[in-house]
């Protein structure tokens, strides 16, 4: 089938690409536009590793298809950054060791500030919740856990 | 010998080297390479579990668009019987290599059974569908029950049992029998006042890494090739593939990527030598990667297991006699981890008379591969639940029967050496100690406790160390960073070289840059590549006091090395500023050159590592669902070089282990086809159905390193299996001897 023309817009730049109408968002990020920062660990909606935003909202773009980001604005984790200057929650997973192999890190700093933004001051419970749908095989969650809600309270301008 | 010192970076929590690139995603792994012209590579995978695989027509699928290359078994070469050696699991490179492309059978539901290189991945999955093969099914053999009776369908047609005093007159699915006693288990048994014996079995489990295997291969006309991969050992993929495409290795360059997980997974090969020949027939780049339910079917999970124990003990707990008798699946080639799950069993425990008997039984799964402390969580499970039956029988603390019968410095391990220094004693006390053990319990909860342990591994590694004109350092090492390697190095090069971190870089080299180094595994990285990394700073020590001395005009032995300076010894007499390494690097032009210091060593004395470890499970006795309400991990460390990837590690092996305890298993039909082929139906735990894990990190110094490092990757993932079998008895009131202990499972032992 002839591919599709698509105009969107990723982490505020304008991009426009031509994708196979059955293409994931995933693919497209990752092989057309060489944003690798979004891992694949399962293409089925089950790991989180793809965690991005679609107009805000988080989804896993394993499930979103290529031509559905056409009109939208996506968000992925090379735009977490402020320019130079980490995002408090990667910050924070740095600092807590938040990380063993690093590649849920991704998924799960999108995911957490998705979190952060809708719920500035989460519990252990709301935490652990939202971030059910994102695999860490490392970790135990533990670090994370802490890291989030230390991100929480920094972004929420209390000192740590 | 390990020395009493005062440490200025060891122990630091600092952030690692790597960090920024993984938390903004620029860190490159496994499936993020790619190259101008590549083509995509994807398996045709066998949908039987035992099959002779009669013909394979590739003639329409090699006409179809965007197809540039197909493989079949018949374009491998033929492989010697050799083993492997050097890697974290058992196995044989001539199975690895039929492993890698079925030739005559298909041996497992995802066997690879041809292969196809084309310009998109939809091109290459098209082309497979057009590939056709015919099978003719053979019954699936797949349980350790089945394969071992007498009238078994054979999977390997010339097996014979290897380990028998005598071969055996016909071949059978038991590719190896091991036995290891001490004194006469009769004897102890007639000592005794109580003995127990039940069987215990554990399920297939995966690694459940979230990264799935890839890589990227070109290889031109010379016949060199280059690899990127996510691997837990570079120089295995290279002796690996050079073994399967019988290659000359220096042919051959495998450039490691940053690696979502292996826990033992990652240590061995399946694409890439697939990728390598699909490259050269096609002649352009070729890049693989699994998908999750490839990762399932065909990559190697840890062995299924039938385990009965008997233990016999006197009315104090002291054990009298112990017997294990072990079966553990091998998948469908011989090489399970039989042999380390038959010589941890019994480790943490003295008793004058044991007898251990394993089987390594081949069965149509996929091949095992190294799973954390491989083969350990099994046997242990089973005999650490058994103590605690015995504890109940005998009514006693069962912390208080392990230090009844606990190893200490000079006891003779069950699986032969005298014991070192080791920390089980210091492990069970602190437990005992905790507050989270005196914590009460509310209805429908209990607790467990259980012991794990692990030999932890040396083995060989290299290390260079550059210093920079202006007297930073940079570190070349060769084990792929899974879990903060980086930072331990960095942090054991600043120690020795009396430099601040942050002046100290730590690069992970390909094998034709770092020195040969065997795999991230067996624990072993930190103990043995950070003697390495010490040793080659140690180097550059050494030639900094040279350098100073000869720009002083004395003997170098008059100069020592203090916060990161040559300083003369006291009582010389020179008129000297003390020298830093910036000041020696600077001015490397005029006194020999640049400084480079290197180490390479095969390490021994890899200090053992035990943990103890307890929990409080809640039952839902309407569901039998099980909650873990808290989790103490308690391990000796030896020294902790990071304390916090440190703690990761024990908390990511409980993670684990409870998984495994809980709800992780492969499910098969009836004809040996898996059923739950992904993370939706094979569930890992997440963040929701974890705790808190709250760690304790005893540190008994392994004296055969300079720092007291010993292992502590594997040992975490031992324990929890059986602490929260135990934790649910307490909960429930019975027992269940098989895992997972899933709500299905738990409620029907409720309603009994
Ligand atoms: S890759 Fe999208 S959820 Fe796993
Ligand atoms: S750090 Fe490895 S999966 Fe989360």
């Amino acid at each position: 089938m002839a591919k599709v023309h698509v105009t969107t817009t990723v982490n505020g730049q304008p991009v426009e690409y031509l994708c196979a109408p059955e293409q994931s968002l995933l693919d497209v990020l990752r092989e057309t536009l060489k944003l690798t920062g979004t891992k694949e660990g399962c293409a089925t909606g089950d790991c989180g590793a793809c965690s991005v935003t679609v107009d805000g909202t988080l989804v896993c773009a394993c499930l979103v298809l290529g031509v559905e980001a056409n009109g939208r604005s996506i968000g992925t984790i090379e735009g977490v950054a402020d320019g130079e200057n980490l995002h408090p929650i990667q910050q924070k997973f740095l600092e807590h060791a938040a990380l063993q192999c690093g590649i849920c890190t991704p998924g799960l700093i999108v995911a957490t500030k998705s979190l952060l933004e809708s719920n500035p001051s989460p519990s252990e419970e709301e935490i652990r919740y939202y971030l059910a749908g994102n695999l860490c095989r490392c970790t135990g969650y533990d670090k994370i856990v802490r890291a989030v809600q230390d991100a929480a309270a920094t972004m929420r301008g209390e000192a740590a | 010998m390990s020395e009493v010192r005062n440490f200025r970076a060891i122990g630091q929590r600092v952030i690692r080297p790597d960090g920024v690139d993984k938390v903004t995603g620029r860190a490159n792994f496994g499936a993020d390479f790619s190259l101008p012209g590549m083509l995509y590579g994807r398996v045709l995978r066998s949908p039987h579990a035992h099959a002779r695989i009669v013909s394979i027509d590739t003639k329409r699928a090699a006409k179809m668009p965007g197809v540039h290359a197909i493989v079949t078994g018949a374009d491998f070469p033929g492989v010697q019987s050799e083993e492997i050696t050097g890697g974290e699991g058992a196995g044989n490179y001539k199975d690895l290599a039929v492993n890698v492309m079925a030739r005559d059978k298909a041996l497992y539901h995802g066997h690879a059974v041809a292969a196809v290189a084309a310009a998109s991945i939809a091109e290459a999955e098209a082309a497979l569908a057009a590939i056709k093969v015919k099978y003719e099914k053979l019954p699936a053999v797949m349980d350790v029950d089945t394969a071992m009776a007498d009238d078994a369908a054979l999977i390997e047609e010339d097996l014979y049992t290897a380990g028998l005093p005598e071969k055996p007159t016909k071949p059978s699915n038991i590719a190896m029998v091991m036995e290891l006693k001490r004194g006469d288990v009769e004897v102890g048994f007639r000592d005794a006042d109580v003995v127990v014996e039940e069987t215990y079995r554990t399920p297939t489990v995966h690694q459940g890494y979230i990264e799935p295997h890839a890589c990227l291969a070109t290889i031109n006309q010379g016949g060199q090739a280059t690899v990127w991969c996510c691997t837990q050992g570079h120089f295995d993929v290279r002796s690996s593939t050079s073994k399967v495409l019988a290659m000359n290795v220096a042919d051959i360059r495998v450039i490691p990527s940053e690696i979502g997980g292996g826990f033992g997974g990652k240590t061995t090969v399946y694409i890439e030598p697939v990728a390598v020949l699909l490259s050269k027939k096609s002649g352009r780049p070729v890049k693989m990667t699994m998908t999750r339910e490839e990762v399932f079917r065909a990559s190697g999970p840890a062995s299924a297991t039938k385990c009965v124990i008997k233990i016999g003990a006197k009315k104090d707990g002291t054990l009298t006699a112990m017997t294990a008798w072990l079966a553990y699946e091998a998948g469908a080639f011989r090489g399970s981890s039989l042999a380390p799950g038959a010589m941890c069993i019994f480790a943490p425990y003295k008793v004058d008379h044991f007898l251990i008997r394993g089987f390594d039984v081949l069965v149509n799964k996929p091949k095992v591969a190294a799973y954390r402390a491989p083969g350990a969580p099994q046997s242990m499970y089973a005999c650490e639940s058994l103590l605690d039956e015995l504890a109940r029988k005998l009514d006693l603390d069962p912390i208080d029967l392990r230090l009844k019968n606990a190893v200490e410095e000079g006891s003779q391990a069950a699986y032969g050496p005298k014991f070192n220094a080791i920390g089980f004693r210091e492990c069970l006390e602190a437990a005992k100690r905790h507050p989270n053990y005196a914590l009460p319990l509310g209805p429908n909860e209990g607790r467990g406790v259980a012991a794990g342990f692990w030999f932890n591994a040396g083995m060989q590694s290299s290390a260079e160390i550059h210093i920079n004109e202006n007297g930073t350092v940079t570190v070349i090492e060769g084990n792929p960073d899974i879990g903060g390697s980086r930072a331990s190095m960095a942090l054991m090069a600043a120690e020795e070289l009396g430099v601040p971190y942050d002046r100290v870089r730590v690069q992970i080299a390909d094998t034709e840059s770092a020195g040969y180094t065997n795999v991230t595994g067996g624990s072993r990285v930190t103990f043995a590549t950070g003697m390495a990394v010490i040793h080659a700073a140690r180097d550059i020590v050494g030639q900094c006091k040279q350098r100073a001395a000869a720009t002083w005009g004395i003997d170098a032995d008059m100069v020592d090395w203090q916060d990161g300076h040559a300083v003369p010894k006291p009582g010389v007499n020179a008129d000297v500023k003390p020298l830093s390494l910036a000041d020696i690097a600077g001015n490397a032009a005029r006194t020999g050159g640049p400084l480079l210091g290197r180490a390479s060593l095969n390490a021994r004395g890899a200090g053992p590592g035990f943990a103890v470890n307890f929990a409080d499970v809640r039952v839902d006795p309407d569901t039998g669902k099980l909650d873990v309400l808290r989790y103490t991990a308690i391990q000796d460390v030896g020294k902790a070089i990071h304390p916090s990837y440190v703690e990761g590690q024990l908390q990511g092996g409980a993670a684990q282990g409870i998984g495994w305890a809980l709800n992780e298993e492969y499910v098969y039909d009836a004809n040996g086809v898996m059923e739950n082929a992904g993370f939706l139906d094979y569930r890992v735990p997440v963040a929701s159905d974890l705790p808190m894990i709250d760690t304790q990190l005893v540190e008994v110094p392994n004296p055969s390193h300079p720092y007291g490092v010993r292992g502590v990757g594997e040992t975490p993932i031992v324990a929890p299996l059986a602490v929260i079998a135990n934790a649910a008895h307490s909960a429930t009131g019975v027992r269940i001897r098989e895992l997972p202990l899933s709500p299905p499972r738990v409620l029907a032992a409720l309603e009994g």
